[in-house]
């Protein structure tokens, strides 16, 4: 099968990337160098392709309603124009996805979901679907663009016609012009930095990439997934098929603060309720190298010899140079400060269990 | 690419120098370009005995996990210390940093390997 390819591959081989198969996509991984770009946007700013990120609409006079059915965090609280983080579980409690939904009115909400699991996700939200909301796969007709870093406002607003400040974090305007063409802005990310996500109508989306570089001259550089991965990494943001998936619910994943249990009724809340009464078995610990060696995605935690769980995500963090992870592991071995073990190739190599290693996020909270 | 012509060549984008029965071993420019970044090298210990075909050293770039191979059987008689605190001298500069000397059994093992030229063409074929 031959991959697919966003609105942007051609910019992507002009600006020298080097494109991968990510997930059936064809994506550059890398433009400069993972770390150059790494720091490029926690100094400055990067421009990122992320028009594989799947957008589904659900409109109808019970699309709030059924978007709270479907999901963990309380949407009816939102504002029009407002977005909110959440989940969208199982009866069981596992994650189907995590996603961004942004509200434009109480009859019209948008999904920002993951790739990969875009089909999965539009099958299984109609499969729910009260009979009056229309569920629309979008993605097709948006390519997604983010501008991170903390230069992203500066860079941005000389070419927009909307004062950017305006957008406060959460938050978006589905009527900014950008290099005079008509995009929906929000002030939301995947790095840990200030910055904004940009949705454009495919046919545009190349124009607007030089736009963006061309404004941003040398404080701005293309950044590759590599790069994107390490920025969400440090931050701590969670990515799926890592820290969370099917088979590991958000209180387990730490995320208990988009999952709101009190009132209305969604998929999941019962098996969530009663794993919150319980205390869940498992939870997701920070921990920093101690012996030699990089922690990797599902190597194996242990603890005295015998296995406690596994690492979700694990780098070398360019920011703090040095190599830290996030493992999933049994509750009662969640003492910060307590050595644990990874296996790496078949050895155990020294870790320490920590918190508040991870990257302070710099993104505009009021 | 960068392929100098005093070193011999593998086909997994390790190089050789021959100075005596002793083997300098590292990773091709090829390699370094490829696996981008190099964050961590996990090197043989001292006095080890290997076999030619095996693994004796790991590379990790922020993305992948790569193996070095030694294509001669011997012993390690130096690792370069220097690069578990530099990894990155081996995207720099990936032939004058080289990752361990190895004392040859069988100097015939050396007829094996990849002149430059074979290496180039050999290279060329995986782009």
């Amino acid at each position: 099968m031959s991959l697919k390819q966003t609105p942007l591959y051609e910019m992507h081989q002009k600006y020298g990337g080097k494109i991968i198969d990510f997930g059936g996509w064809a994506l550059p991984v890398q433009f400069a160098g993972i770390i150059k770009e790494h720091h490029m946007v926690r100094q400055k700013a990067g421009l990122f392709d992320v028009s594989h990120m799947g957008e589904i609409s659900i409109k109808g006079p019970r699309a709030l309603e059924f978007t709270r059915y479907l999901v963990t965090n309380d949407v009816k609280q939102l504002k029009d124009k407002q977005i909110i983080y959440a989940l969208m579980c199982y009866p069981d409690g596992g994650v189907v996805d995590d996603l961004l939904v942004y509200k434009f009115s109480d009859d019209n909400i948008f999904l920002v979901v993951n790739a990969a699991n875009l089909d999965k996700d539009f099958a299984w939200i109609k499969e729910h679907a009260f009979p009056d909301v229309e569920v629309e796969n979008l993605s097709d007709q948006y390519a997604q663009l983010a501008v991170q870093g903390p230069e992203a406002e500066r860079i941005l607003q000389k070419i927009s016609d909307t004062d950017l400040g305006s957008i406060k974090f959460f938050w978006f305007n589905p009527e900014v012009k950008i290099a005079g063409i008509e995009c929906i802005v929000s002030r939301t990310g995947y790095t840990g930095e200030d910055g904004f996500e940009i949705y454009v109508s495919a046919d545009k989306a190349a124009y607007l990439w030089e736009k963006i570089l061309e404004a941003g001259g040398e404080n701005i550089a293309p950044i590759g997934l590599g790069a994107r991965d390490t920025l969400r990494f440090e931050a701590k943001l969670p990515l799926y098929g890592q820290e969370l998936d099917k088979d590991i619910t958000p209180l387990e994943a730490g995320l208990g603060f988009f999952v709101k249990l009190q009132d209305d009724d969604f998929i999941g809340k019962e098996a969530l309720v009663k794993q919150k009464q319980d205390n869940p078995g498992r939870v997701l610990v920070e921990f920093e190298m101690v012996g030699k060696g990089i922690p990797r995605s599902h190597y194996e935690v242990e603890k005295d010899g015998v296995n406690i769980g596994w690492v979700t995500t694990g780098a070398h963090a360019p920011t703090m140079n040095r190599a830290i992870g996030l493992a999933l592991i049994k509750r009662e071995f969640n003492l910060p400060g307590e050595e644990i073990d990874i296996i790496i190739r078949g050895k155990a190599v020294k870790a320490r269990i920590a918190k508040g290693i991870f990257y302070s996020k710099n993104t505009k909270s009021k | 690419m960068n392929i100098p012509k005093n070193l011999l060549y593998t086909s997994e984008h390790e190089w050789i120098r021959v100075d005596g029965d002793q083997v300098y071993l590292g990773i091709t420019d090829f390699a370094q370009h490829h696996l981008g970044d190099i964050v961590f090298v996990e090197l043989p210990e001292l006095d080890t005995e290997v076999v030619s075909g095996d693994s004796i050293a790991v590379v990790e770039s922020v993305k992948a996990v790569s193996s070095v191979y030694s294509p001669v059987s011997g012993t390690v008689v130096e690792n370069n210390e220097e690069l578990e605190d530099s990894p990155e001298l081996l995207n720099e500069d990936p032939y004058t940093n080289h990752i361990a000397v190895i004392n040859i059994d069988n100097p015939d093992q050396l007829e094996d390997l990849m002149s430059p030229a074979a290496y180039e063409a050999f290279c060329a074929e995986q782009e």
